[in-house]
């Protein structure tokens, strides 16, 4: 970066274009950290690569923006993309337009109301959102041991069939940005049987603010088992037809196979985490490697790749719902009987019926609701596999009832960071196959 | 049950340092980089771990990940207001390229040598850096007062 434009651009407050840069206004050394390639290129490729051996002339490029309102952009993504005729040179992601500063609202919400706030991110993956939230807060308050065995067991099991879910919406749009649109409904539909079930159980489809500090919202309810063995049941001949319809099929494989190819230390480099790191064939799985709740009880396996591209992301994920099907078999033989939420009278409201019979369960039920507990001072750091990758919390607490600052890692944010490098060199009608693997939710992203 | 946290603190100047050091110990992956404003808790004391560091009205807070040993490092950085600046990590881990982006567009902390630092998420015009504590938190008037918003 010259120094003038460096000047130039932290000069105010209101700095800054988020604009592509005209070619002639970069250096070889600028266009090779444009492209982050700084690790992976010595200054004669990354020079190379500032050429346009074909068309020296710059007006031989277009620049071109795709989004925000492009049907494959997933939610409100916007990409520069720079072309030379069909080829993609260089991209840009342009994001922020769902920004609403969700992390800025945290502050002002108590710690029970803050699952209403993080669920709201990555909307496609709310159990771990909120799982992530709450084992923060638990990790403060130093209970984190102490969450009862039941509870624990249905975070599990929810967080599985948030993962089928999420991964299930990741087939319908896939196949749907790809031009397999039966694949839409399909996905869809399996998705809303999850989503039935996630009804049961918590009241809601979306947005469930079931995991609390403290344990779960509710137990599970009546008939919740046969809930689960339906889906479990549903779903293999189902993801059977996938196989068909996608997999083995030649049009699907000639679009997605080595299209967006990303190499392992690309990914490491990027802070790429999830199916898009897997399918480079790096074996991270937070719930293997470093386990939470009760995952070192499972047997599972974890799904890697091997050649880095879409095809291998989508494959991933298709093995992934597989492999969260046998998990949640797993969670169906272990789950045990107890309570739902820790018995704690700091952070956990008196039951209901003890409400109409006591008017210290009613004071202590409404404080609790409406000053919420107050959290001991320090901070703390979860992060958990969630379906697109490791979803973090950081909370700092001042020892009031609200988080002093409560940031999400959202791995859509970090991994949209892979497009540029996953686009480069490819076309143009590939950009949409590109976007589709990486899945990110703009909620998430932008939070 | 969860990983006990290795947390460290560092001065402004032995940041780069620091974390060249730790990526020589195998740190590959930046997992989050992001930053505190503690200007309500000015006054506030850092853990005995930081030693003879002060406390500062930023903190830059950036999570290191080791595949290979499986652990996680917390790197905390004091971030001086009269001069909210850090150097880039950018050459080490290109992934903090739109992390740091983040910051800069929450905080206004500058990240010298950042290939691209503009907004990432607030519009481009947009005046201020909204995470701030001196940033008001605009709502809409609620009907009882003095509740939370």
């Amino acid at each position: 970066m010259s120094t003038d434009y460096y000047l130039r651009s932290v000069a105010g407050t209101d700095e800054g274009e988020q604009q592509l840069r005209p070619r002639s206004e970069l250096t070889a050394r600028e266009l090779m950290r444009e492209v982050g390639s700084v690790l992976r290129m010595s200054e004669a490729e990354a020079a190379r690569l500032g050429d346009l051996p074909d068309d020296p002339d710059e007006d031989q490029t277009m620049i071109i923006n795709m989004g925000p309102q492009h049907p494959s952009t997933h939610g409100v993504l916007r990409l520069m993309l720079e072309l030379q005729g069909e080829t993609v040179l260089r991209c840009k992601p342009i994001i922020g337009y769902l920004h609403t500063g969700m992390e800025k609202t945290g502050e002002t919400l108590t710690y029970t109301q803050g699952g209403t706030n993080v669920t709201r991110m990555d909307y496609l993956s709310p159990i771990a959102n909120e799982l992530a939230f709450a084992m923060a807060t638990e990790k403060l308050l130093g209970i984190d041991g102490e969450i009862p065995e039941r509870a624990v067991w249905i975070r599990m099991l929810m967080a599985e069939m948030s993962r089928m879910a999420s991964h299930l919406l990741f087939m319908a749009t896939n196949g749907m940005d790809l031009g397999a649109v039966s694949m839409m409904i399909y996905g869809w539909r399996e998705r809303e049987e999850v989503l039935r079930f996630f009804q049961e159980v918590t009241g809601l489809r979306m947005n469930h603010n079931y995991i609390r500090p403290g344990g779960v919202a509710a137990d599970l309810p009546a008939g919740w088992r046969d809930g689960v063995l339906e889906i479990l049941e549903m779903l293999p001949p189902r993801l059977d037809e996938y196989d068909t319809l996608m997999t083995g099929q030649p049009i699907w494989r000639e679009r997605l196979q080595g299209v967006g190819v990303i190499t392992p230390q690309e990914a490491l480099a990027l802070g790429a985490t999830g199916p898009i790191l897997r399918s480079t064939g790096v074996e991270w799985d937070l719930r293997r490697d470093q386990p939470y709740l009760h995952y070192d009880q499972l047997e599972f396996d974890v799904i890697v790749g091997s050649y880095g591209d879409a095809f291998d992301r989508y494959a991933i994920r298709l093995a992934e719902i597989r492999e969260s099907m046998e998990i949640v078999r797993q969670i169906l033989e272990h789950m045990p009987e107890g309570d739902y939420r820790i018995q704690d009278k700091k952070v956990t409201p008196p039951p209901r019926a003890r409400i109409d019979e006591s008017m210290e369960a009613l004071i202590h039920h409404f404080k609790i609701f409406t000053e919420g507990f107050k959290v001991p001072e320090g901070e703390a750091y979860v992060g958990l596999e969630g379906p697109r990758g490791e979803i973090g919390c950081y909370i700092v607490s001042d020892g009031s009832a609200n988080p002093y600052r409560m940031h999400m890692r959202e791995p859509s944010f970090v991994n949209i960071q892979c497009l540029p490098h996953m686009m480069r060199g490819g076309l143009v009608a590939d950009a949409v196959a590109v976007i589709s693997s990486v899945d990110p939710v703009l909620g998430g992203v932008d939070r | 049950m969860s990983v006990p946290d290795d947390v460290r603190f560092v001065a402004r100047d032995g940041y780069l340092d620091t974390i060249k050091a730790l990526v020589d110990e195998g740190f590959t992956t930046c997992i989050d980089l992001t930053a505190v404003d503690y200007l309500e808790l000015a006054g506030r004391s850092l853990p005995e771990a930081a030693g003879e560091i002060v406390p500062e009205r930023f903190e830059v807070v950036v999570n290191l990940l080791d595949m290979m040993h499986r652990r996680r490092v917390r790197v905390r950085v004091q971030v001086p207001e009269a001069d909210p600046d850090l150097p880039t990590l950018f050459d080490m881990y290109p992934g903090t390229e739109a992390m740091e982006r983040e910051v800069f567009d929450m905080f206004g902390i500058e990240f010298v040598d950042h290939p691209d630092l503009t907004r990432i998420l607030m519009p481009e015009d947009w005046v201020g850096h909204p995470l701030r504590k001196d940033y008001e938190v605009g709502r809409i008037p609620v009907q009882f007062k003095g509740a939370h918003a």
